[in-house]
């Protein structure tokens, strides 16, 4: 079970040293410098659980639809759309004087809704017309920026924002505080309980095994009587929230405006995420903890190696491409054990 | 623009233009994929690809001076993911479209990595033929500057579509993608043919991505392609696995590409970055009203993992 996640990383770790040993850096210093920049102190710990925090949600993005045997990719689209709402919501009944912690739930809930009814569009799409959920929600992710670029442009502009387009900045009074004297803030919270609540939902009720059932023979769910297609629905709805959820978190606690610097990737990172976590929403905490981790060490690669921005990304792609590779060298070898079919 | 000579008529001779100009890697992408689609296998990873393609042609252009070999790299590079992907497939119990999105990422990575130092410097672009010589009107003039990557890809077309219809590789990988058993039975390895079809589908990929570098709009920067790629793999589909098809489909792509700049050249300023969505909308669109619930499209191949 664990097996392909280890050997990918180990593989994985391999390779990235050759990549680095060919641009002239030592992989023993580069490897000492992420785990310092990642887990080396509480201050690197904070900046990485930071990080940690949107990969939760948009990590079950994937995860979710994937029980029923769906691929869905377009969560940076639910996440952006989430922000947007969040802000849309959150600016004017603050401005009318609403309580401020209603407010921050009522964008919450917002930018849930605005996230789930567009990944629940690609779930419709699938029932309705067999449109493909990969690349439709590919898709949709990039119509969603843009029409997030168009509304941050066009009515939801801050006229002070001169060059670069934004939305007004949320006041502090509706902004999600820190927890204690961390610098973590509390939409960290919010990831863990949605990755628990979604691995109870999976494994532990009734709703959950009748999904696994259709993820591994959706005819036979069928057969047995199953609402395959309100399932997906269901299911495609969660995962779109989550991910708005967290486009809500990132803006709220995070970047306090949206603007086109709100499509950070984290819904990309996501995929990878889930993929690693073995599509386990338990899972996906510590692996969004670890790739956290990487991503808050980029800087301090970039800083003492003069490594450019992109190292990461690479060291992402070489250990997704490791972990399907090692997924399926799994079935080869466990072929050779005896007693496998 | 004032004192523009054509005016409003301006907005569909751009747009025509635009078609021919923005179309061009839209072909390449979708012709190598339609190869490696009837073989019964879909490779997502085309848009990282692309990118590594646009990356490395630009990289050799600067490096060598030479345009041409520009292109020749980045199929060869695009060939290479082809591989890549293929030999990870052919790995049991490896979902190729999982397998796509891995190449994805790792391909955009490894392009913003390795591009990095290319940012700046101009490389030698590729020579356009001017075919609008004849007319005294700088907008025309400027519309028939087209590319021969254009030509070429004009020509794969029909060309790949005969080979696909009329001889025994064309067979060959049509069986595979129809039948895997049935193949294997034949005596052939439908994970070799795969192999082929991938590698042919990544080269011609990477030389669409070069076009992007070297052509239009001509330099390397990380915001090159966004999405090009997979809309090319959409785009497939709308062209029901036809070469010729996909010749008309990627100039409509291209023309919905291209009506963004255009408007805004005449001052139609308003819906900017809507406009510029305009050929994902028409791909969503298109694959809507293409696909259907309860039949498979027809002319695909069985084995594709996509329509199944």
């Amino acid at each position: 079970m664990l097996l392909p996640p280890g050997l990918a990383v180990l593989g994985a770790l391999a390779l990235f040293s050759l990549f680095l040993a060919s641009q002239g850096v030592n992989p023993l210093e580069a490897y000492g410098l992420i785990w310092l920049g990642a887990f080396g102190t509480w201050f690197s710990w904070q900046n990485t659980l930071v990080r940690a925090a949107p990969l939760l949600l948009t990590g079950l993005c994937v995860a979710l639809p994937a029980q029923l045997g769906l691929l869905i990719i377009g969560g940076e689209g639910a996440f952006v759309l989430g922000a947007l709402a969040a802000v849309a919501v959150g600016l004017p009944l603050d401005a009318a004087g609403w309580n401020a912690n209603l407010v921050l739930v009522l964008m919450a809930v917002c930018g849930i809704a605005a996230g789930g009814a567009l990944i629940a569009f690609c779930g419709l799409l699938r029932i309705r017309r067999g449109v493909n959920e990969t690349i439709s929600s590919l898709l949709l992710a990039y119509i969603a920026i843009a029409v997030m670029n168009q509304i941050v442009a066009g009515p939801m502009r801050d006229p002070n924002s001169l060059n670069r387009p934004s939305t007004p900045t949320l006041p502090s009074e509706i902004m999600i505080g820190d927890i204690g004297n961390t610098s973590i803030h509390w939409g960290l919270v919010f990831g863990l309980v949605a990755c628990l609540a979604a691995y109870v939902c999976v494994y532990f009720t009734k709703f959950g095994f009748a999904a696994r059932i259709v993820g591994g023979n959706a005819r036979a769910g069928r057969v047995v009587g199953l609402p395959v297609e309100r399932m997906i629905l269901a299911f495609c709805c969660a995962a779109g929230g989550a991910a708005g959820l967290a486009g809500m978190v990132e803006v709220a606690a995070v970047q306090g405006a949206v603007s086109a610097d709100i499509a950070t990737g984290v819904g990309y990172t996501g995929i990878l995420v889930a993929f690693l976590a073995r599509m386990n929403p338990l899972a996906i905490i510590p692996i969004a903890v670890l790739l956290g981790g990487l991503d808050a060490a980029g800087g301090l690669l970039q800083q003492r190696l003069g490594l450019p921005d992109a190292t990461m990304l690479v060291f992402r792609g070489v250990l997704f491409v490791a972990l399907l590779s090692a997924e399926g060298l799994q079935g080869r070898l466990t072929r050779f054990l005896p007693g496998a079919a | 623009m004032a004192g523009d000579a054509l005016g409003w008529w301006g907005v569909p001779l751009a747009v025509a233009a635009g078609a021919v100009r923005v179309s061009t890697p839209f072909l390449f992408v979708s012709l190598g994929e339609v190869v490696t689609e009837t073989a019964g296998r879909i490779n997502l990873g085309l848009e990282g690809t692309l990118v590594m393609g646009a990356m490395s042609g630009y990289a050799v252009s600067y490096v060598s001076g030479s345009p041409w070999l520009g292109v020749l790299a980045a199929g060869v590079v695009g060939a290479l993911l082809g591989a890549l992907h293929a030999a990870i497939c052919s790995l049991p119990k490896v979902n190729d479209i999982a397998v796509g999105i891995a190449l994805l990422l790792f391909g955009t990575g490894a392009a913003f990595f390795l591009g990095t130092p290319f940012v700046a410097p101009q490389a030698p672009n590729l020579p356009s033929i001017p075919l609008g010589f004849w007319s005294g009107l700088p907008q025309i003039q400027a519309a028939l500057q087209i590319n021969a990557l254009f030509f070429i890809g004009v020509a794969a077309a029909p060309a790949l579509a005969w080979m696909l219809r009329n001889t025994g590789v064309g067979l060959m990988l049509r069986m595979v993608g129809d039948n895997a058993e049935a193949a294997r039975a034949m005596g052939y390895s439908p994970l070799t043919v795969r192999l082929w079809a991938t590698v042919f589908g990544g080269f011609m990929a990477g030389v669409g991505g070069s076009f992007l570098s070297l052509y239009y709009p001509g330099s390397w920067s990380e915001g090159l392609s966004s999405g090009q790629g997979i809309i090319a793999v959409a785009l497939v589909i709308f062209a029901r696995w036809r070469p010729i098809h996909c010749l008309w489909a990627s100039l409509l792509f291209g023309g919905a590409g291209a009506l963004g700049p255009a408007l805004q050249s005449v001052g139609v300023t308003g819906f900017y970055y809507l406009l510029n969505a305009a050929p994902y909308i028409l791909t969503l669109t298109i694959m809507i009203i293409a696909c259907s619930p309860d039949r498979t499209l027809a002319g695909a191949p069985s084995e594709l993992s996509i329509t199944k």
